[in-house]
């Protein structure tokens, strides 16, 4: 209270010269003091009861889960309410924009955008456990790809759409050889490095591209040479972003229960063990790294063609910071936690802008609230049943011999 | 104790040497392993036991020497130097003195890791969902499964590695090394903490492993009942160097072997 003193309560006037007293702030900052710190003291209280709770039930060791997490682990109910959520993202554009309005349409896309960052860097950082804090670079790497190619060789969207996630995909595996080597902290910071030359690149090369400036007027997605409006070509560039989304759940589901998604997790978990087992650790790392670029390079193509114009400021460390963000947030190797927690961080600052002033004040105590109570992420990766027979075990042993 | 039958040498390690700065950890170690045999490694600690074993598996690459593998219907090979992971592949798993298990991860998919070198799905494939990585995903599922209830988790497959008691840890770290189709068994202290009655499980499982999957197993192993109880011949290591081996009996009263355990004076 003492600190927000100057910042809340005294406000000198530089025209009048005049300090203003505006004490009535002042009850206001000591209500949401006692406020916060009542919450805080009552969290930790309820925390230590659980806590007690569990070890006077000393066997059980189940997991305490949150209603989403109870939500996420019932497959009937899950489904159901995952229906319904792909069901209003399809019509979703329709119901919110009119001709003259599709200001909520072009958030949301952006939001997508994001969506499909949040679960690229899923795979790196979640999945595969490696750190990767300059995955924003990715991005400008296909979004330049589009904004080049288009702009110099006439090449339509479709055609540089994959080209932009492989080229992505290309820079992640330059980038990965040499680093792979390296662990947690020390990958931390070459990649952080890699992310500040990317942008100097982008910002001092003008003859290429553009320097600060940017390129501009980029041709947006095309539909067999249609004429488009704009309302219209905001819709159809968020039914391609919605598609992407479907692809990269269904790529990182499908990845995730399979072998190369079991190794990834193994190498997160322990990697001398899992070199021990037999996994190749160069090349499951580079894999891992390499996959997440490519969405990454995918997604900025969209980007680019959605924006009409690129620059290097969409490309700061603050996004890759945003993006890693989520993918803490949502729970690290979860899909759906991922979705919820991108979504969040992208919507809400849109809609709030009459708080834009604090957002970063509120964002950072998001973050550490979330890291104190809730630190495996709004949702825990789930543990998957696998099926297997259990009575006729006994037959198989035998027949094995 | 039976007489070893001495079938085919399945790991020869000829004057094994490893240097850490001016440390000799390892010093011209030379061991045989044959066919179907329990071998221990034994000795105090920080003679160089695990050491040795990181050598042989790859972990660390060995100054001097030689580790040559022989697998049964397999072709003799020089494997020092190489990767870990490809020695697996050759056939030579083994598990850790400091149980390494990958916790966040399910009992199951513990030992499912095991398999990753045995199967062959790539990443485009697991992405289509084709044919070969649906049946070798069902293959992993099952084997898995039986190996767990080989040795006793099977009821517990879907709860977290981390969940796990200390011994059924121990097990489990067993059976993800025996995924991995071996024919020779590297146990590093599996008994290491564990009560008696667990200890006596785990003789028990030792055993029946070798029995039923014909494996080698080379165990370092502190805890003296075991093994003696199980060890066909035995190793023991003293300051990096070898310094005796034999069957557990000439083991027992080798004078150099007491001396090294109890000291000078209760030998004299």
């Amino acid at each position: 209270m003492f600190l927000t003193l100057p910042l809340m309560v005294v406000r000198v006037n530089t025209v009048s010269k005049e300090v203003e007293w505006r004490w009535s702030n002042l009850i206001w900052v000591g209500l949401c003091a006692f406020a916060i710190a009542w919450f805080w003291q009552f969290s930790i209280e309820r925390r230590a009861s659980r806590r007690s709770q569990v070890v006077a039930d000393t066997h059980v060791v189940e997991e305490k889960r949150s209603l989403a997490q109870r939500l996420a682990d019932d497959p009937v109910l899950s489904r159901r309410v995952l229906r319904v959520a792909a069901a209003v993202a399809v019509v979703f554009p329709w119901l919110v924009s009119t001709d003259q309005n599709f200001y909520h349409v072009n958030v949301m896309v952006s939001a997508l955008i994001f969506v499909v960052l949040g679960l690229g860097l899923n795979i790196t950082v979640g999945l595969a456990g490696l750190l990767d804090l300059g995955y924003i670079a990715f991005f400008a790497v296909g979004a330049y790809t589009y904004a080049l190619l288009s702009k110099n060789f006439d090449l339509g969207f479709w055609t540089c759409l994959p080209l932009g996630g492989l080229v992505g995909m290309l820079f992640g595996v330059v980038l990965g050889f040499p680093i792979l080597r390296l662990r947690g902290d020390y990958l931390a910071i070459v990649t952080l490095g890699f992310a500040s030359i990317t942008k100097i690149v982008l910002e001092n090369w003008d003859t290429l591209f553009g320097g600060a400036a940017g390129i501009a007027n980029i041709p947006r997605p095309d539909l067999f040479g249609m004429a488009l409006n704009g309302r219209q070509k905001s819709v159809y560039t968020y039914y391609i972003v919605l598609a992407l989304v479907g692809l990269t759940i269904l790529v990182t589901n499908r990845l995730k229960n399979s072998r190369i998604g079991r190794a990834w997790m193994a190498l997160r978990e322990d990697e001398i063990a899992s070199v021990a087992m037999g996994v190749d650790m160069a090349r499951t790392k580079l894999s891992a790294y390499a996959l997440g670029a490519f969405w990454a390079g995918l997604v900025g193509v969209v980007f680019a063609a959605h924006n009409n114009f690129i620059n290097p400021d969409s490309f700061t460390f603050m996004d890759s910071a945003m993006i890693l963000a989520m993918v803490v947030l949502g729970g690290m190797g979860s899909i759906l936690g991922v979705i919820i927690a991108s979504l969040a961080l992208k919507l809400l600052p849109e809609y709030l802008r009459a708080f834009a002033e604090y957002r970063m004040v509120v964002f950072g105590a998001v973050m550490v609230l979330m890291m104190i109570f809730r630190p495996q992420g709004l949702i825990n990766n789930m543990r998957r049943k696998y099926e297997y027979d259990t009575v006729e075990g006994g037959h198989d042993d035998d027949s094995n011999k | 104790m039976t007489a070893t039958n001495k079938g085919k040498k399945l790991l020869e390690v000829s004057g094994l040497t490893m240097d850490f700065g001016g440390l000799r950890a390892v010093d011209t170690v030379s061991l045989d392993i044959f066919e179907g045999e329990i071998v221990a490694l034994i000795g105090p600690n920080g003679a160089g036991k695990t050491t040795f074993f990181n050598c042989v598996t790859g972990i660390y690459e060995p100054t001097a020497g030689d580790v040559r593998i022989h697998p049964p219907g397999g072709k003799t090979r020089r494997i020092n130097g190489m990767k870990p992971n490809r020695i697996t592949t050759f056939g030579l798993a083994r598990t850790f003195q400091n149980i390494r298990l990958f916790p966040a991860m399910t009992v199951l998919e513990n030992v499912m890791i095991g398999r990753h070198c045995r199967t062959g799905t790539t990443i485009l494939e697991a992405i289509l969902g084709s044919r070969r990585s649906t049946r070798e995903e069902k293959e992993t599922v099952d084997k898995s499964y039986q190996l767990l209830k080989r040795v006793g988790l099977a009821d517990v497959a879907d709860e977290f590695a981390r969940n796990l008691a200390y011994g059924a840890q121990r097990r489990l770290e067993i059976a993800r090394a025996m995924a991995t189709d071996p024919f020779l068994l590297l146990l590093d202290e599996p008994a290491a903490g564990m009560n008696p009655q667990e200890t006596q499980e785990l003789d028990e499982l030792i055993v029946r492993i070798r029995k039923e999957e014909n494996l080698a197993i080379l165990l370092i192993e502190h805890d003296m009942k075991l093994v003696m109880s199980i060890s066909d011949r035995i190793y023991v290591m003293e300051y990096g160097k070898e310094i005796a081996q034999g069957t557990p009996r000439e083991i027992k009263e080798n004078p150099r072997v007491i001396e090294a355990y109890l000291g000078e004076e209760a030998h004299a």
